[in-house]
């Protein structure tokens, strides 16, 4: 194909490195602090929030707890909230993934409920060893998860009709499968119950940090460097070290608390490994990329050479098993699988979580990160609240309820903001 | 004159009873803009579907690529030749940013088999550049961007698979005048690197700024090939609506002044 374009010549081509891109218009040109303030000030307004509610909720939450009750904050209280979010946070991750096709599924809860069913019954009745019990578990969640994808994407059913269908049906099969007993209790010693207790030495959780750290910079830093030498517009090493030091400052605050009281746990460790790799799947995949694409416009997916249905079925699986190890998280933290475990406030706390953190219910915006924001601010409230005296649950969901109103509202507003930003460029 | 990069001859479709397209010969030049023309219905989106493999013609007419008889099934084959159709909904991803959409079903990859965006950024650059299409960044979602900025995305994205013939369905139809001369702009450069395009609009003034020939169908017939430098509006026209007395004139004549005020702007 010739080319013949009158636009100015490439100086020195190959040659040099050209300068970094940057048009005059492009406003986002970052210089210091008051820089950053103004791009703040103009993301908020354009309706890109990011995650600053959330962080601002959860400093507010922090200081009226600890004003009405000074061991909210003690570490203790900190290191059990960490393994009491565990179990809903799992499913948040799969909600999550939900969500951004624009979907929503209701089953979770129910999904979680047969999963620690089919643990309890598999283990106890049927002396699998535990292992086994949790992968049966584990395969039982992906193939309920694909049931649901298949008559959603396949056959057309809109995806709230066949999800509310297994809200009912997974969970009449979990009351069946533990009929007679009501509860069956695990074992307090083996693999199981070990999911919930096991907390890690100091230098464990050091090297945690290290490793985070090291692989964090590593990374940016030659992203930033490849993006340099190929003329691209690049963050200045100013934002970069930022950016770093505020990662380094959140991991390393975390993790002295937590060693002050038994370490770091394991469930947690599985929840923010769980939410990490789904956040390196979202973005820096071809599949995470086609999930956003269907989300957004699931018919320009098709049109760009996308299986629409392969992918919405394979995200129905991926959820429904993360439900199922939040059904065994479950079970683990209460050495019993019991014909209520699930079936509570888990599914609205789930979905409530994703939509708290910042995943967009209007499908395609959101990440991995809102089940970790979303479950530490429902976790921090459910805390808090339980060390105030004569407060119980009824309160506990009208708050939750208020918050949850909040963090729609937010995004339907800045749904709104995007929206009457569009046509602005010309 | 050279092979037609793509040339159509006695082509038909029918849809039940309704023969939407009847025995229609067509072809396209390298470095021409054909403007296909023709009332509403007259069968322009079937033709140009016809040709992006998204309808199967009826049996009898034929197909060739620079000569040589093709059969197009399925869009897959039609881009494999070299086609490219933009229809007049987008199919964009409002979510993603401009690279996203740009790369979106053909994504770069690199070592461990993630995204490579650097590369990915880099190409829509030059890509962009060989436009000169000046947009400010590419990391913005689409959906901030105006409706011409829209299209030329669009149509910027069509070009990755290096097509030799491009078809857009009323590409300025949703657009204000500075949009579309954008468009109109980014046309005529395609002609200039040497594409071949198709461009449907119903807007007379558009044809008259960029296209070099018109194809008229009406009732899903040929209706007349004209170069619309030789050519008067009157003429199309009444190609179009298939008479000289037709509303158009008529309406002209009644207000007793010359057919269109754009025409004059030439
Ligand atoms: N999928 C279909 N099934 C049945 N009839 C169809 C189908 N597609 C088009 N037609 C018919 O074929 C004829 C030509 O339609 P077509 O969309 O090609 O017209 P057009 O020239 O693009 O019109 P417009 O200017 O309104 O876009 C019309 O009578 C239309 O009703
Ligand atoms: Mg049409």
């Amino acid at each position: 194909m010739s080319q013949q374009t009158p636009v100015a010549e490439d100086p020195g081509q190959g040659t040099v490195p050209p300068a970094p891109r940057r048009d005059p218009r492009l406003l986002s040109v970052i210089t210091g602090p008051s820089g950053w303030w103004s791009a703040i000030k103009r993301n908020l307004r354009s309706g890109e929030l990011g995650a600053a509610p959330v962080v601002i909720g959860l400093i507010l939450i922090a200081i009226v707890f600890q004003s009405l009750n000074d061991r909210f904050l003690s570490p203790q209280n900190l290191s059990n909230l960490t393994v009491q979010i565990a179990a809903i946070g799992l499913m948040t991750t799969g909600v999550i993934m939900v969500l951004l096709l624009g979907e929503i599924d209701l089953s979770i809860g129910s999904v979680a409920g047969l999963s620690a069913g089919i643990l309890g019954v598999t283990v106890m009745r049927h002396g699998f060893p535990e292992w086994a019990g949790i992968l049966t578990a584990l395969g039982v969640g992906l193939l309920v998860g694909l049931v649901h994808g298949v008559i959603f994407a396949r056959i057309g059913v809109p995806a709230f009709v066949v999800t509310l269908a297994g809200l009912l049906g997974w969970q009449g099969l979990h009351l069946f499968l533990m009929a007679p007993d009501g509860t069956i209790n695990t074992r307090s010693d083996g693999l199981i119950a070990a999911l919930t207790q096991t907390y890690f030495v100091a230098w464990i959780g050091w090297a945690i940090v290290a490793l985070t750290l090291l692989l964090y910079a590593g990374t940016v830093l030659t992203a930033e460097r490849r993006r340099r030498s190929a003329g691209l517009p690049y963050k200045p090493l100013s934002e970069v070290l930022l950016r770093a030091g505020l990662l380094a400052l959140a991991l390393v605050v975390g993790v002295w608390i937590l060693n002050q009281h038994k370490g770091v746990s394991l469930a947690f460790l599985i929840f923010v490994g769980a939410v990490v790799v789904l956040d390196l799947v979202l973005r820096k995949t071809r599949y995470g990329r086609m999930v956003y694409a269907v989300g957004g416009n699931a018919e320009a997916a098709r049109r760009a050479g996308i299986n629409v249905v392969l992918i919405r079925i394979s995200v129905f699986g991926i959820a429904s098993t993360l439900a199922a190890m939040g059904g065994i998280m479950l079970v683990s933290r209460n050495i019993a699988a019991s014909t209520t475990t699930g079936g509570g406030s888990e599914l609205m706390m789930a979905i409530a979580a994703a939509v708290i953190g910042g995943t967009s219910l209007f499908g395609g915006r959101g990440n991995a990160y809102s089940a970790l924001l979303g479950g530490l601010v429902l976790g921090a409230i459910t805390s808090g609240l339980l060390l105030l005296p004569n407060v119980d649950t009824s309160v506990r969901f009208m708050i939750t309820a208020a918050v949850l109103l909040v963090a729609v509202i937010l995004d339907a507003v800045s749904r709104r903001g995007r929206k009457t930003h569009a046509r602005g460029g010309a | 004159m050279s092979t037609p990069v793509l040339e159509l001859s006695g082509i038909s479709k029918t849809f039940g009873a309704v023969r939407a397209l009847d025995e229609v010969d067509f072809h396209v030049d390298e470095g021409e803009v054909v403007a296909l023309l023709g009332d509403n219905g007259a069968g322009k989106s079937t033709l140009v579907k016809v040709i992006a493999g998204a309808h199967t013609a009826d049996v009898g007419g034929g197909i060739a690529w620079d000569g040589d008889d093709v059969t197009i099934a399925t869009p897959a084959d039609a881009q494999r030749l070299g086609i490219a159709t933009i229809y007049q909904d987008l199919a964009l991803c409002d979510n993603l940013d401009i690279v996203g959409n740009l790369f979106l079903g053909s994504e770069r990859l690199h070592f461990p088999g993630t995204l490579d965006e650097v590369e990915m950024e880099r190409r829509s650059w030059e890509l962009l550049d060989s436009l000169s299409v000046s947009i400010p960044d590419l990391r913005v979602p689409v959906a901030s961007l105006s409706g011409g900025q829209r299209q030329i995305i669009a149509i910027a994205r069509s070009l990755l698979g290096r097509p030799r013939v491009v078809m857009l369905d009323e590409p300025t139809a949703a657009l204000g005048v500075a949009q579309t001369a954008q468009v109109l702009d980014l046309i005529e450069r395609l002609r200039d690197q040497g594409l071949g395009v198709v461009l449907i609009s119903h807007n007379m003034a558009d044809v008259r700024a960029v296209a070099d020939r018109a194809s008229v169908l009406r009732l899903g017939r040929n209706a007349g090939d004209f170069s619309v430098a030789d050519t008067s509006y009157e003429e199309i026209v009444a190609a179009i609506t298939g008479a000289s007395d037709n509303p158009v004139s008529r309406r002209s004549t009644r207000a007793g002044q010359e057919p269109l005020a754009t025409e004059d702007q030439r």
